[in-house]
């Protein structure tokens, strides 16, 4: 019977809610006596596991869900456009800002680390980040993916969504988180380009992404799902098998805690571990080409629009709203940005624009769906502002050779989003509250909603993060280190990664 | 014979060019350079960090003309590349000791 009933809930999977809401979650129920049991089972299944038994359950249990084919079209969508942000955005954005010696081997980190967390992630890293197991790691059930298709039977499992009895195709699910831990990994690439090893990249990254990524989108992001709300008496026992943030209730819609402080911390662990480049602060080290670099911001902006309103796991109201804040907040940014190094630094610059904007992008990204119009204009004004001071005073003041800004950007402006999703979550002040119970999903009202506890919740979130990736990128920076070696040697590096590192050069005259 | 070396501002070329040729110059090469002189570079700044970029971009141009001609060009070339403005450049002169045209085997003021 357990067996039956591993079956029947492995084809049932996860769900979420509306739109309202918050973490994309997924689940996806492994298992277990206390599984809320069949509802979405497979009649098939289940015939063929315990014919009597199944009979019965078939005459009482409604029909499985199918998949609605929009919400299936935006996500294939959505994931296509999270692959457009990493390769070749991030790598133009992060490319044009390097100089023309090193322009290949950004590139290249970034082309590779991609492809790299890809199969990492098809192999075990959704597995451990999606599936049912302890508050900080899932389990081993998804392993290179199995259960998620039976070619013998042509059924795909089902993923949950935020809405009760609304879902997506599960591999459909896996393939969008894929672009999201891969994405992850590649903003770290940043901060300590132009001098480390190539080996050691992809050393470092199998290692960080096991290890901080996995759990971290495990802590925040999994859970049953809305679908095995079904009664009271079950909740406290759904809940306890979420992630350690879920259960805790902290919000973030696409990824402020699991992918821009995650990816932040480690950059900025990486540059003190790396070390500076040769010549910072002496030599010049401007930007080779900055129209590859608008190139690349512009297509992040677009792509983030996937990232964002695909973190709504369906085309509805939820998704919309994430798409109107991540235009809005990521405008606000650029003007913010724009307005204020006009003020201080004498000229408003095409790079300074292209950062504001990514800066929105980050700090609206734990707040997408999860805050209204108003939180969008103010979190996108603060994070221009913030992230021009955090790159200029806050850079000095730490003292690393973050190269291409990944802490002052992703870290400080997922830090802001995250702490000002709190705030404008609130119904009161435009957001749209959260599900304070999922077995009637009653939205929390404006009356009912704490400010300053959900702050402080976010808050917690945003130390776990913190401390978590901190930690195991300083262990996993050291492993590659001793394996072999952080940087090239100071000649190559003067010469250059691109001929030094992949035997070729980016421009010729 | 002369050598005339010119260094000025790069959107100046078109004029400077048209003004020699006017005065019957049959002939010029032109490389683009950088350098410095009272006009020193400027500040550019990314994000945090302000580099003083030392070198700006001129055009080198260089006419080999008849020694007679010289008061005529050095005039062309100073009224097309004057804008009145610090950087726009300066005009060098020297003897040329021998030309030699390579497809006829022609040498001196011939070679022209």
């Amino acid at each position: 019977m357990r067996k039956l009933l591993r079956k029947l809930t492995a084809s049932l999977a996860l769900f979420c809610m509306l739109g309202l809401n918050a973490m994309p979650l997924v689940a996806q129920d492994k298992p277990a006596a206390d599984a809320p049991a069949a509802p979405m089972a497979k009649a098939d299944d289940m015939k063929a596991a315990a014919p009597a038994e199944a009979k019965k359950e078939e005459a009482k249990a409604p029909p499985p869900p199918t998949p609605n084919k929009g919400d299936v079209a935006w996500m294939l969508t959505s994931t296509a456009l999270v692959l457009m942000m990493s390769v070749p955005a991030l790598a133009l954005f992060y490319g044009g800002m390097v100089r023309a010696k090193n322009m290949l081997s950004m590139l290249m980190q970034v082309f590779v680390t991609f492809s790299l967390v890809t199969v990492l992630w098809c192999v075990y890293g959704y597995s451990l980040a999606f599936t049912e197991g302890n508050a900080y790691f899932g389990g081993f059930d998804r392993l290179f993916l199995g259960g998620t298709f039976d070619a013998a039977k042509g059924e795909f499992a089902m993923g949950a969504t935020f809405s009760k009895g609304v879902v997506i195709p599960e591999l459909l699910f896996v393939a969008f988180q894929a672009t999201f831990a891969a994405i992850t990994c590649c903003l770290v690439l940043g901060a300590f380009a132009e001098r480390v090893k190539f080996s050691a990249v992809l050393i470092f990254m199998t290692l960080w992404f096991t290890f901080s990524y996995a759990p971290i989108a495990h802590m925040v992001w999994f859970w049953p799902g809305p679908d095995a709300y079904t009664d009271p008496k079950l909740v406290d026992g759904l809940n306890a098998k979420a992630g350690l943030l879920w259960q805790w209730g902290a919000l973030d819609f696409a990824g402020g805690t699991v992918v821009h402080i995650n990816a932040g911390i480690a950059g900025l662990v990486g540059a003190y571990l790396v070390g500076k480049r040769i010549g910072f602060g002496k030599e010049a080290m401007t930007p080779h080409n900055l129209p590859m670099t608008m190139i690349g911001a512009a297509l992040l902006w677009m792509g983030w629009f996937g990232f964002n309103a695909g973190s709504a796991l369906e085309a509805g109201n939820s998704a919309t709203l994430a798409f109107v804040n991540t235009f809005l907040a990521t405008a606000c940014a650029v003007l913010s940005w724009t307005f204020f190094e006009w003020i201080f630094k004498g000229k408003p610059s095409m790079l300074g624009a292209a950062s504001g904007a990514v800066a929105g992008l980050v700090a609206i990204t734990p707040a997408a769906g999860n805050v209204g119009i108003p939180g969008a204009f103010v979190i996108g004004l603060a994070a221009g502002v913030v992230c021009l001071w955090a790159v200029n005073q806050l850079k000095r003041l730490l003292a690393a050779d973050d190269s291409l800004d990944v802490f002052g950007v992703h870290a400080i402006g997922g830090i802001l989003g995250a702490l000002l999703t709190g705030v404008f979550c609130d119904p009161s002040l435009g957001g749209p509250g959260f599900v304070s119970d999922w077995v009637t999903v009653k939205v929390v009202s404006g009356a009912d909603y704490s400010i300053s506890g959900q702050v402080w919740t976010q808050a917690k979130a945003v130390g776990v993060t913190i401390l978590w990736s901190g930690i195991v990128a300083a262990v996993s920076y050291k492993i590659a280190d001793l394996i072999v070696g952080l940087r090239v040697t100071e000649e190559e590096e003067r010469e250059g990664l691109d001929v030094n590192s992949h035997g070729e050069t980016a421009y010729h005259t | 014979m002369k050598l005339v070396t010119a260094i000025i501002k790069p959107f100046k070329l078109d004029e400077v060019r048209e003004a020699l040729s006017a005065i019957g110059v049959t002939g010029i090469t032109v490389t683009e350079v950088k350098g410095f002189g009272r006009q020193k570079g400027h500040t550019e700044l990314y994000r945090g960090a302000e580099y003083v970029v030392d070198f700006l971009p001129k055009v080198k141009v260089e006419a080999a003309i008849k020694s007679e001609m010289l008061e005529q060009v050095i005039e062309a070339i100073e009224k097309a590349a004057n804008t009145g403005k610090i950087g726009d450049g300066k005009v060098f002169v020297f003897d040329l000791e021998q030309v030699i045209r390579i497809r006829t085997g022609e040498t001196g003021a011939e070679a022209l």
